[in-house]
């Protein structure tokens, strides 16, 4: 799984990756110097993935844990075979909050022809960024999704319009909209946990219910390593250690969204 | 004035008959779509945006042209048009009727719409577009109702509505102006993220509009007794003319950008609309077909022997208003999100519930529009006698 970091460096060389143009190499403590430079108070949550270690069950496990957890409906195996829908309305409905996709789609604009078949293929785990600062936010007419002082993008799904103009906003396709009432496709309800209604647009909330007290988000619990979280702000976080002994990559960070879920590859 | 409304031909009602029937199914279809959701329509979580978007952007443009009749009259003094400004306003307004109503029908919460005036959020570009709609769509009224309402009586306007007439000007384009940048702004759409945008809207409705009002004031004169006269329309037919040009100009100085930088989340939606991506391309035809016959529409317009000839212009209007339609109905939305942020392409087509609700909305547009231009012809025809 994945490539080791000489490979992985010869080809960055290679191909000129200094700057951060059209891809961006976060190198071993240039968070920190980030940090640094922006007062380190308070929370900032942040996902680092480790691909070594993400292998297609464990990221099964992740979506799995997530998507029991939160009531997020399943339109490609509904749990009564009656439900069953078209290949069409599978794909136009469907609901995602955490998922994979191969590296040609996770990391648009990084294709890097064939002396990258060690990434070509490659499953990797796809989920809101939590962005610093997040066009999905920004455009949204209720503030109905908003940017909480800890970095989650949150979202209230009872002052939510449904004008989708968050989904337009969003360039890395993290958003859902309920196409329909999602609750027959629910296996179990979780009733800890509410369900959607109509009409409202959902995505992962970074585990806020969890994280209250004092978990981790769910996903990662289940991941058995492979997801790392913590807070940015802190010296000895998780997340602080991964990025400062590894070298990572974002999701289309030229767009100056500042996504906060690093890939280590 | 109102009370002409309810005194017309027989064919006056066959049509508002006609057309409330429409309106009427596709209100009921709308019942369908408020109780099963959204997920009537063929709209995806790859296009979120579909057809009734695009009726609204199409739509802005008509209502922002009525600018075109009321600014060379009150800015130049140019005379004539003092019979047609009614023509626009209430053009306008049914316009921007359907602008609102579109918005309404492709929410997926219409019950929740208050919260937008509720939580008023100044760096949501949706925020701005209602109120610069609502506006216009207050200053049309006013301003139409109150101008045809001195000319009845055969007395100058009252003094107080001046202000609001000269407001009324800039902000025809500002309506058009805020609805390109509910596009413009977003990062990771190339096929919208540029600076032409809002130009390339503007141009194109100020040639579909004015077109679309030579269309309906060739309908006035043959169906009542007030003449929109022929100075007028070929006044509208130059301005189309212009309008189309330079549209076509900036329609060409987009694709130079895109396919001289060569940059692929730019152009991949070009090929998508044009040449059809990963297989799939279903627009290609219609794309072809809006760009030659735009081109070709603006060649004609040039020439003064079919301006000038009444069924050539007329037959060439009706091509410019198809062509702008299919490339903002069609192709700017679905154009704009496929290729999806992924890379994957998913396609979007219109389903048949979606049509009739968006016919629906057409015609209670055009039954606001036949009660208003009747009740102005019928002022008109009075002055006339
Ligand atoms: S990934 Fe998308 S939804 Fe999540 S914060 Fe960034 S822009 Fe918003
Ligand atoms: S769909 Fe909901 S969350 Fe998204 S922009 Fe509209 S109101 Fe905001
Ligand atoms: S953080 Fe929580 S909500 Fe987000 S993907 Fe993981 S489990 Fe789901």
């Amino acid at each position: 799984m994945g490539i080791n970091r000489r490979d992985f460096l010869k080809l960055a060389g290679l191909l000129g990756l200094g700057g951060k143009a059209a891809f961006e190499l976060v190198l071993p403590g240039e968070v920190e110097a980030a940090v640094a430079r922006t007062e380190a108070t308070g929370t900032r949550w942040a996902v680092v993935v480790d691909m070594r270690k993400l292998t297609d069950k464990v990221a099964a496990r992740c979506i799995e844990a997530c998507h029991s957890l939160h009531n997020v409906p399943n339109y490609l195996e509904p749990p009564d075979p009656k439900l069953a829908l078209s290949e069409d309305l599978k794909n136009r409905w469907q609901i995602k909050w955490i998922w994979t996709d191969v590296y040609e789609h996770a990391f648009v604009g990084f294709e890097q022809d064939h002396k990258w078949d060690k990434l070509q293929g490659m499953n990797f785990l796809l989920l809101c960024n939590h962005c610093d600062n997040p066009p999905c936010v920004r455009v949204c007419p209720t503030q109905a999704t908003y940017r909480r002082p800890d970095g989650i993008v949150m979202m209230d799904m009872h002052r939510c319009i449904g004008c989708r103009f968050c989904m337009a906003g969003c360039p890395y396709a993290a958003r859902s909209f309920n196409w329909r009432d999602p609750r027959p496709y629910i296996a179990k309800i979780n009733p800890n946990y509410p369900t959607r209604e109509i009409g409202v647009v959902e995505k992962c909330l970074l585990c806020e219910e969890r994280l209250a007290q004092g978990q981790q988000p769910a996903c990662v619990e289940a991941s058995g390593g492979a997801l790392i979280f913590g807070n940015l702000n802190e010296e000895n976080s998780p997340v602080r250690a991964a990025l400062r002994a590894h070298y990572t990559i974002r999701r289309k960070p030229y767009l100056g969204t500042n996504p906060q879920v690093y890939y280590i590859v | 004035m109102l009370e002409n409304a309810f005194v017309g031909t027989r064919r006056y009602y066959t049509l508002l008959a006609v057309l409330a029937t429409l309106s009427a199914v596709g209100f009921l279809v709308y019942l369908k779509q408020l109780s099963f959701g959204l997920g009537i329509t063929g709209m995806s979580r790859d296009v979120s945006w579909g057809f009734y978007i695009a009726q609204f952007t199409y739509l802005v443009g008509v209502a922002a042209s009525a600018v075109m009749v009321v600014l060379p009259y009150y800015l130049h003094d140019y005379k004539a048009f003092g019979r047609v400004t009614i023509l626009g306003e209430f053009l306008a307004v049914a316009a921007v009727t359907m602008c609102l109503l579109f918005i309404i029908v492709d929410l997926g919460r219409p019950d929740r719409l208050f919260n937008v005036l509720k939580y008023p959020t100044p760096n949501s570009v949706l925020f701005w577009d209602m109120i610069v709609l609502n506006g216009y769509l207050f200053l049309n009224i006013v301003c139409g109702w109150m101008v045809l309402e001195s000319e009845r009586h055969q007395v100058p306007p009252p003094k107080w509505l001046k202000p609001l007439i000269l407001l009324s000007i800039p902000w025809a384009p500002s309506i058009h102006t805020v609805t390109a940048f509910l596009y413009a702004g977003l990062p990771g759409r190339g096929y919208w993220l540029t600076a032409i945008m809002a130009p390339r809207f503007l141009s194109s409705a100020f040639a579909a509009g004015p077109a679309l009002l030579i269309l309906l004031a060739l309908l006035v004169r043959r169906y009542t007794k007030f003449d929109p006269g022929r100075e007028q329309i070929q006044t509208l037919a130059k301005i189309v003319t212009y309008a189309i040009l330079v549209n076509v100009f900036f329609f060409f100085c987009e694709l130079f950008t895109v396919f001289y930088s060569r940059i692929p989340e730019h152009m991949d939606h070009f090929y998508y609309l044009f040449y059809g991506l990963q297989g799939k391309g279903w627009l290609v035809p219609w794309m072809w077909f809006s760009i030659v016959g735009m081109c070709l529409a603006a060649l004609l317009m040039v020439s003064p022997k079919i301006r000038q000839n009444e069924t050539t212009l007329a037959l060439t209007c009706g091509l410019i208003i198809l062509t702008t339609y299919i490339d903002k109905g069609l192709g700017l939305i679905s154009g704009g999100f496929v290729p999806n942020p992924l890379h994957q392409v998913n396609e979007y087509v219109p389903t048949v519930p979606e049509v009739i609700i968006t016919l629906g909305v057409w015609a209670t547009g055009f039954l606001i529009l036949t009660i208003l231009y009747k009740v102005a012809v019928s002022v008109k025809e009075e002055i006339q006698a």
